[in-house]
């Protein structure tokens, strides 16, 4: 504490006894202008958003959440609940193919793989995350669809067609399974990262002491890494979700833009993100563009939610790890 | 003879084999996702150079894209005017962008209480997360309706997304400069602005330059904050960022759409020609970031 204090007012007694530098305060005002720009913007965006989607908030009210239609009657019925449904299941999917692949290659780049095959695979699976979502979201149209048609779908409902969600036969390339595909790619390398990093910090006196007991390598990893790095896998993964949730192109591209609630991954559908995306080229009605918004306010709120819990949990490990 | 007894069965008991199977068993797993993660790289990145290669020539480069009406030989066509336009929008971009970033990472890493430093830096980390299709609706409802589409709105629109990560890669450098050197700046009597500006952050351009560069790699792919800001635009060269411009994004996004192969092959070709920007522009970060990092670590 008292360190705490000479901090606080030792500089502060000297600066007072010196002269008053005006490129100090200049520096000070500019630098702090530029670091509230966060919150400004975090702010600015939500009021706007908010307000454009008013109108639609006060017609529809919450029942828009559970009106599935999009321009009905006459352009003026409109309402999120398939398109809810789509980002949820498309992420969720993604994010549970994405999750045991992810751990997999963490594993792999932190405890297994010698130094120089470590050096190589590493920055290749980070460039799998620079790749743009329009150049995914067209090889998702002209290459996995018609793979998807051709091959992977019949061959996945010939075996697995007594589950329901593989219960029809993919028609077209557009469909859910494609768009959960491109969102497993994107958010794989997104989820290894992180989890590669929290797998190298685990110490290695830890480690060493579960294999000094007879363990396996893999029953280390159970036993020690996997519980060390437990919140910031949860961390990684809602950062992923985030991701999935709020990606708009690739997914208009592949999903098929649907306004429907099926139950097979082999059929059309849309998500809040690529509803919005696919109305770019202009929407015809004030009730149509406050509409659009009030999916924006969905998306916001999830993403808000998915990124503030994710945040909060990598504070609080690195509090921990601090003291 | 009882005494050796324990060691042969620790070896040889049924459950260490089926421990170690277990082991090799995820072992071979993690191996296995590793191959299939470069695998997709692979099979990507491969299929745009592959189909992208035969649209790609000197035409490709420097026409603008041709309509073509069904009749007679196809007009050369090509995406100069995407990729001018995406150069003029990246370009203002940066220029909206790395002055707040940098500035931001001064404030936070030299300047603020560390109270106020976390709760900034928490706004920027959850400014990243939002999704980009939002800032395009966002920059979409606040200059665009009424005003019409401008090239400087999808700029600001991206600029929104890059100013996070230029922040948080000029502050991790920010964090490496020792603070020896600050203290004997200060202790020449050096006052703070002096020492940030003359001593501290010609240490950290190393870490500026490859969060740039990998900001603008990052926001140069990005189509969603252009669908609203910048999509109305003509095909024909134009270098106002009053008006809506063509961007290679937006080119790809729009002809992939179209049922014409040859606006297929097209994509494909602008898509490689994107990859290839965004890989350059990586390398170059990556090759910045080493450098810099040494540098600092070698000097403590």
């Amino acid at each position: 504490m008292s360190v705490a204090q000479e901090r606080a007012t030792g500089p502060a007694a000297l600066q007072r006894r010196g002269r008053f530098r005006p490129g100090d305060a200049i520096l000070y005002v500019v630098t702090c202008a530029a670091a509230l720009t966060g919150v400004v913007l975090l702010a600015l965006i939500t009021h706007e958003v908010l307000t454009q989607a008013w109108p639609a908030m006060q017609k529809f009210g919450l029942g828009f959440l559970t009106t599935q239609a999009w321009g009905d009657k006459g352009n003026t019925l409109f309402g999120a609940k398939s398109f809810i449904f789509g980002t949820v299941v498309t992420s969720l999917g993604a994010l549970l193919l994405a999750t045991p692949i992810s751990l997999a290659i963490a594993l792999f780049l932190s405890e297994l793989a010698p130094r120089w095959i470590r050096a190589v695979v590493a920055p290749l699976v980070e460039l799998l995350a620079a790749i743009p979502s329009v150049v995914l979201g067209l090889w998702g149209i002209l290459v996995l669809g018609p793979f998807i048609t051709g091959t992977l779908g019949p061959a996945i409902h010939g075996t697995l067609g007594w589950v329901p969600i593989f219960s029809t036969k993919p028609s077209v390339g557009s469909n859910m399974f494609a768009a959960i595909l491109i969102l497993t790619i994107m958010i794989i390398p997104i989820v290894s990262s992180i989890c590669r990093e929290l797998f190298v910090g685990v110490p290695a006196e830890l480690k060493d002491g579960a294999l000094a007991l007879g363990a396996t390598r893999w029953e280390v990893v159970r036993g020690v890494v996997f519980p060390y790095a437990r919140a910031g896998i949860a961390a990684a993964l809602i950062l992923g979700l985030g991701r999935a949730l709020g990606e708009a192109i690739a997914v208009t591209q592949v999903i098929g833009n649907r306004v429907a609630i099926n139950t097979s991954l082999f059929d059309p559908g849309d998500t809040l993100a690529s509803r919005i995306a696919g109305q770019y080229q202009g929407a015809d009605t004030a009730l149509q563009v406050a509409s659009l918004v009030y999916l924006a306010v969905i998306l916001l709120v999830f993403s808000l939610i998915a990124n503030l819990a994710a945040q909060l949990i990598v504070r609080r490990v690195a509090g921990r790890h601090q003291v | 003879m009882s005494a050796n007894a324990p060691t042969a069965d620790l070896f040889r008991s049924e459950r260490m084999r089926r421990r170690r199977i277990v082991n090799r068993l995820v072992e071979g797993a993690a191996t296995a996702a590793a191959l299939l993660a470069v695998a997709l790289l692979i099979i990507v990145v491969s299929s745009v150079v592959r189909q992208g290669w035969a649209a790609i020539n000197v035409d490709f480069f420097t026409k603008t894209p041709a309509i073509y009406t069904g009749f007679g030989p196809r007009p050369a066509s090509g995406i100069s005017s995407a990729i001018i336009g995406t150069l003029i929008i990246i370009g203002i971009a940066l220029l909206m962008a790395l002055p707040v970033g940098v500035l931001t990472a001064i404030y936070l890493n030299e300047l603020a209480p560390r109270k106020l430093a976390s709760v900034l830096t928490l706004a920027f980390d959850v400014l990243n997360g939002i999704p980009a299709i939002v800032l395009g609706i966002f920059v979409f409802i606040f200059v665009v309706v009424g005003h019409g589409q401008a090239a400087w709105k999808a700029s600001f629109a991206l600029a929104i997304l890059m100013v996070p990560m230029i922040a948080r890669s000029t502050q991790e450098v920010l964090a490496l400069v020792p603070s020896s050197m600050r203290e004997a700046s200060l202790a020449l009597g050096a006052a703070k602005w002096r020492t940030t500006l003359s001593v501290v952050l010609p240490q950290a351009v190393g870490g500026i330059v490859t969060g740039a560069t990998l900001a603008t790699a990052r926001a140069a792919g990005e189509t969603a904050p252009l669908l609203f800001t910048s999509a109305l635009y003509s095909d024909s060269v134009s270098y106002d960022p009053r008006q809506p411009i063509a961007s290679i994004p937006m080119f790809i996004f729009t002809s992939a759409e179209q049922a014409d192969p040859v606006l297929h092959e097209q994509a494909w070709g602008a898509a490689a020609v994107l990859i290839g920007i965004i890989l350059i522009a990586s390398l170059i970060a990556r090759w910045f970031a080493d450098r810099s990092v040494r540098r600092l670590k070698g000097e403590r």
